[in-house]
């Protein structure tokens, strides 16, 4: 049974990267067809925020490495320990996420053009990352209590850093791209 | 046989239950739109008790013919064309083909069922709902389909449900296509390569893959849609849009994007219809000619090929969107493209019939109108597929003949090939032969009758998705044919209670058969 979950794994995010793919190139498109699209971030706070945002998020990333490691060390509790730790970083992600959301909502609104593209495809990603965390507590939980092999974690990770590659798309072709001039 | 089985071949007889149904409910609703069409000022009293407010006193309105129209394309394309060839028969089959025990991941296969039916249930619930069924036919453009209840009756929570029932059956399609990817590539028998599995796993591993591809955009597509109508958004609606006398102060959407998403899943779904059935006719074709399948390899290249060019060809299905020529041109020539593997399977399957020792079972008699039929509606899209010839022909009954051939009913002709050849295996009795012959002949000349003249309705330039057409002088020279059409329509109905008759009836009264029925080599029938 081998290899299954991890293939499965692939071609979910096969399949997830055009959906991705798809909603970047929504925001391609109307943007070229807008060409007054606002620009309202400023370089601090907004792009100082969101920096640190994505540092949380890619920490993350290195946890899951090392969960992935320790899982195939077979250090279970070594496991656990850095699944938690990355449980923490996206949770820590979506916190201040939603903080940035708050602030936003005081100037963009959702039903413009572009708050419509911001909040459409930050929202799924944090769908996303939401999903994660609940799927690597799943994982976290059965690891403590010595089920799941190496390859369950593994498939975990393969899921936690392409949602970490998805923000990588994100972040300058939202963020940076909407800088004030 | 318990509801949330986990066994393949349950699931694939639950999928085949449900096309059942779900075929037989598309085929009364486009019965009520061929009566409406003939005689569109006749009260009908059972109209009025079925849709109190579409046919009030019994006289339909238009909005329920499109109602009816939006419906009858929703439940054929996703839950009959799109479930029986490839989770139905593909469930049931592959595993035994490959020498599986299994579908890779039988929990995701029994999820992927329930959710497809959760998705049907949800589209059915369109028809009961405040305002009835959704208008914008299947393909739901907006803004007709963007902007709720001010664009027509069936435009409030009929259109909300019918987007959240599509993008359901995304969620259940690409699961299903993740676990017949897996268990192509790893749960092949010892020994069995790619080039060794039949035909019939090359169909469904292809479609699978396009699944995988296309459902990925038409998911986001719909959210994206439904944001529209419930978050106040304003992806697909352009900016300063009057509707019946309403500025809607929306800005700076596109609807042409839509199209775009919509047909880069749309054209790949074609394929998805069609390529399992492809597999299959390889199949019986084969069987029943004593040989080997011509041309076995360039037989899974061309379905990789037509897989492949199937999501470089939707801008065919927009050339009046206002495209670039050159645009156009290049589309064009790519979906000529399609035409080389299409001819390539053509002609392998009639080299396979050449010199074999021919049996003429019913399954042969489908496999053979299949093959008909793909030629009769594949040289048809060659036509629609030159943007000259296209903006003519565009949305007038040609382009309705042309894909209920190719698409629909060579795709359903598939279905019955395949189920009299595995009757067998499924149940253990053979479905009649004879009744499926005589069902076969009158179904053949049926669709032929139907179908032909819709073509010359096209020449005419009779739109479709018309509910009338007597307010319009040009159209009196199709009366003659509309009615015919119906006529014949009524007669391909009828006949169908034959196959009803006969799936019923043979499931438990058909002759008892043996193990290998008609001396195939695949492993279904010599494993056990």
């Amino acid at each position: 049974m081998t290899g299954h979950k991890r293939l499965g794994m692939w071609l979910f995010v096969m399949s997830d990267v055009l959906t991705f793919a798809t909603l970047l190139i929504v925001y391609m498109a109307l943007r070229l067809g807008n060409p007054d699209w606002p620009r309202p971030f400023t370089l601090s706070p907004a792009i100082l925020f969101a920096t640190g945002m994505t540092i949380v998020l890619l920490a993350s990333s290195l946890t899951m490495v090392w969960a992935v490691a320790a899982m195939e060390a077979g250090d279970r509790r070594g496991a656990v320990r850095w699944l938690v730790a990355t449980m923490a970083g996206g949770l820590g992600f979506i916190g201040l996420h939603l903080t940035e959301w708050r602030h936003l909502l005081e100037t963009v609104s959702p039903g413009t053009i572009f708050g419509s593209v911001f909040f459409g495809i930050t929202g799924l990603h944090m769908a996303h990352v939401a999903a994660g965390v609940i799927y690597l507590g799943v994982l976290a939980v059965g690891v403590g209590r010595g089920k799941f092999a190496a390859e369950d974690v593994e498939t975990g990770g393969l899921y936690w850093h392409f949602v970490d590659v998805v923000w990588m798309f994100v972040f300058p072709l939202i963020y940076l791209m909407a800088v004030k001039p | 046989m318990t509801l949330f089985s986990t066994d393949h071949k349950v699931i694939g007889k639950q999928y085949i239950g449900l096309a059942l149904f779900s075929v037989f409910l598309g085929m009364l609703l486009s019965l009520v739109m061929r009566f409406h069409l003939v005689h569109p000022d006749t009260k009908v009293r059972l109209f009025q008790m079925l849709w109190p407010e579409g046919a009030p006193g019994g006289q339909m309105t238009p909005e329920l013919y499109l109602s009816l129209m939006t419906m009858h394309g929703t439940i054929m394309v996703f839950f009959v064309l799109t479930t029986a060839p490839q989770s139905g028969f593909g469930n049931y089959f592959l595993p035994l083909q490959i020498g599986a025990h299994d579908m890779a991941f039988p929990v995701l296969n029994m999820l992927s069922f329930w959710t497809t039916a959760l998705s049907l249930g949800t589209l059915l619930l369109a028809f009961v709902v405040e305002g009835g069924a959704p208008l914008s036919g299947w393909t739901a453009y907006p803004p007709l389909s963007g902007l709720g209840k001010i664009t027509g009756p069936g435009q409030g929570l009929g259109q909300d449900l019918w987007i959240l029932s599509i993008a359901l059956f995304c969620v259940a399609s690409l699961m299903g296509a993740i676990n017949i990817i897996v268990t192509v590539i790893e749960l092949r028998a010892p020994g069995m390569g790619y080039f060794d599995m039949p035909l019939t796993c090359w169909g469904w591993f292809v479609t699978a893959l396009i699944s995988l591809f296309a459902f990925a955009v038409l998911l986001p597509g719909g959210v994206l849609l439904l944001l529209d109508r419930v978050a106040g958004t304003s992806f697909f609606i352009p900016g300063g849009l009057i509707v019946n006398d309403q500025v809607q102060g929306r800005s700076g959407g596109s609807p042409l994007l839509f199209q775009h998403l919509f047909w880069f899943f749309g054209h790949p779904e074609v394929y998805i219809a069609i390529l399992p059935g492809m597999g299959v006719i390889s199949t019986v074709l084969s069987v029943f000619s004593g040989k080997k399948v011509f041309g076995y390899k360039a037989m899974t290249v061309a379905m990789l090929a037509i897989g492949g060019l199937g999501f470089v060809v939707w801008g065919h299905h927009m050339f009046i969107s206002g495209m670039s020529p050159y645009s156009s041109i290049a589309f064009s020539v790519l979906t000529m493209a399609v035409g080389v593997p299409s001819a390539v399977k053509t002609f392998n399957w009639l080299a396979t019939l050449w010199g074999g020792r021919l049996r003429f079972t019913a399954a042969m008699h489908y496999a053979l109108g299949f093959v008909s039929l793909f030629i009769t509606g594949g040289i048809t899209g060659l036509v629609l597929g030159q943007p000259g010839l296209d903006i003519y022909f565009h949305d007038t009954y040609f382009v309705v003949a042309h894909f209920h051939l190719i698409m629909g009913v060579a795709a359903v002709f598939a279905i019955w090939a395949a189920l009299h050849y595995w009757f067998p295996k499924m149940y253990g009795r053979f479905l009649n032969e004879r009744l499926g012959k005589i069902h076969f002949f009158l179904t053949f000349v049926g669709v032929y009758a139907v179908f032909v003249p819709l073509h010359f309705a096209g020449f005419v330039g009779n739109p479709r998705r018309y509910p009338d057409f007597k307010e319009y002088e040009f159209l009196k020279s199709v009366t003659g044919l509309h009615m015919g059409v119906t006529h014949a329509a009524y007669f391909l109905a009828a006949v169908q209670l034959i196959f009803l008759f006969n799936y019923f009836w043979s499931k438990r009264r058909g002759a008892v058969a043996p193990g290998n029925p008609w001396g195939a080599t695949t492993r279904e029938w010599t494993d056990d």
